[in-house]
């Protein structure tokens, strides 16, 4: 069991930054992301994208800025459970909440603020009946394992990034690896896009395109996919079919645990601090909604500040506390690291 | 500074709005001041798709981008005259424009 003062569900900017505002009042955090890395949609979706409306950034790339609260955060010692999404809370006796994520990673902490954004980022499936039929059974929206796929003929439906990369890792390992896109185009790095055509050059792969997947066959296992290309239907065998469309934040499994929902969102108290309608749990950033909410990084840092000043008294009701600036007390991190401003001298001068 | 475009909705109400030409806003963004069913996840990226819809008027639209192109090859339910809404600037050439909400 991983015990911290605050479960922090998201390691988008929002959440890296409640990591700071807790830590100056001495509290501690943990966070659990889906995604196998800190910084949400900023590091998978638009990492190269500059941001124009972060207060004294003029121009930052999403991918830097989630760097710098990296570092920013640093001295405060956050753990990170990544890769594994949130999937189950419970409360205690002592009012305490236990969060389990689907690996059954257990964390617990008086205080869980949700800051998960748009949600959790699931595979996009394609419009095929019998879909989830042949999910475990042949059908992998995710390669988690590519030795899974030695030996066995392959097809990758996509036309991005994640079709290319794994065509090519899976060239060498799958007996065969069929590529259907819809379109002639892929939209890749140009390296990937020429390795793609130098294996299909060599006959190391088979590329059908512009072709749809639109049926799948099998008995237990899947067998068979038909293909549509240029208006005809083939049947092509196959033990594997890897359909890779990006991915899409959904909600998830937070939708059930009991807090009031809007529009897609969780509803919070924004005239004081951010706390849902369950006592402790709070939601902060994208994932929140209120009268005059915006979606913005900016207010995402504004709703981790106030949620940390609660979240404290809520943690310590008997303790007395009081909002410091940084300026003046510095920054005491829990590795025993220092930051403080300069003391002036006082010399006379003669 | 204002045209009247026309959203049909996904149960196949049609909705008549005005859309500002002055605001810098695209018709993803209308839908969504409308409060319509446009998520709009990526802000306008063209990295989602969940503005798709159906171009049912014959107006003069912008040409699309590579980056729209390319999403829209990977989306579903896309038909000859999908677009992405928030990749259609609002313009007064556009004036009388119709489209219809594509399936999330």
């Amino acid at each position: 069991m991983i015990k911290t003062d605050i479960i922090i569900i998201g390691a988008g900017p929002t959440g890296l930054f409640a990591v700071f505002e807790a830590g100056l009042l001495k509290l501690k955090c943990h966070l659990i992301d889906s995604l196998p890395k800190a910084g949400g949609q900023c590091a998978e979706i638009y990492p190269k994208k500059p941001i124009y409306d972060i207060p004294s950034r003029p121009e930052i790339l999403a991918g830097d800025l989630v760097d710098q609260l990296m570092k920013q955060i640093q001295p405060f010692q956050p753990g990170f459970t990544l890769g594994e999404t949130a999937q189950e809370i419970e409360k205690k006796k002592d009012g305490s909440f236990v969060v389990t994520t689907n690996k059954g990673t257990q964390h617990q902490a008086p205080v869980v603020a949700i800051a998960g954004g748009l949600g959790t980022f699931e595979p996009r499936k394609p419009d095929l009946a019998d879909l989830a039929k042949w999910e475990d059974k042949g059908v992998d929206y995710i390669i988690r394992e590519p030795e899974k796929y030695r030996n066995q003929k392959v097809l990758i439906a996509g036309g991005g990034d994640s079709a290319l990369d794994w065509t090519i890792v899976l060239a060498d390992i799958a007996q065969s690896v069929t590529l259907v896109h819809r379109r002639n185009e892929f939209r890749g790095a140009l390296d990937s896009v020429e390795k793609v055509q130098a294996l299909k050059d060599q006959n190391k792969i088979q590329l059908i395109t512009p072709a749809q997947v639109t049926a799948l066959e099998g008995e237990k296992h899947l067998s068979s996919v038909t293909i549509n290309h240029e208006g005809t239907s083939l049947a092509h065998p196959v033990d594997y079919f890897i359909p890779l469309f990006g991915l899409t934040p959904k909600l998830g499994p937070i939708a059930q645990w009991g807090l009031e929902i809007e529009k897609n969102a969780i509803k919070v108290d924004n005239s004081l601090d951010y706390q849902t309608n369950i006592p402790g749990i709070y939601a902060i950033g994208d994932v929140n909604t209120y009268p005059g909410k915006l979606k913005l990084i900016l207010c995402g840092f504004h709703e981790a500040t106030l949620m940390c000043q609660s979240a404290f008294q809520r943690i310590y009701p008997d303790k007395r506390n009081v909002l410091k600036y940084t300026t003046v007390s510095g920054i005491s991190g829990f590795d025993g690291s220092r930051k403080e401003a300069q003391k002036s001298t006082i010399k006379t001068i003669e | 500074m204002e045209i009247k475009i026309t959203v049909i909705d996904r149960e196949g109400v049609s909705h008549q709005l005005d859309a500002p030409t002055d605001m810098a806003m695209n018709l993803m963004e209308v839908c969504k001041a409308y409060e319509l069913p446009v998520e709009g996840t990526c802000g306008g990226m063209a990295m989602c798709a969940s503005c798709q819809c159906y171009v049912l008027s014959d107006h003069p639209l912008n040409e699309k981008s590579p980056d729209e192109e390319a999403m829209l090859s990977e989306a579903f339910h896309v038909k000859e005259n999908s677009r992405l809404g928030g990749q259609i600037p609002m313009d007064k050439k556009l004036e009388g424009l119709k489209v219809e909400l594509a399936p999330e």
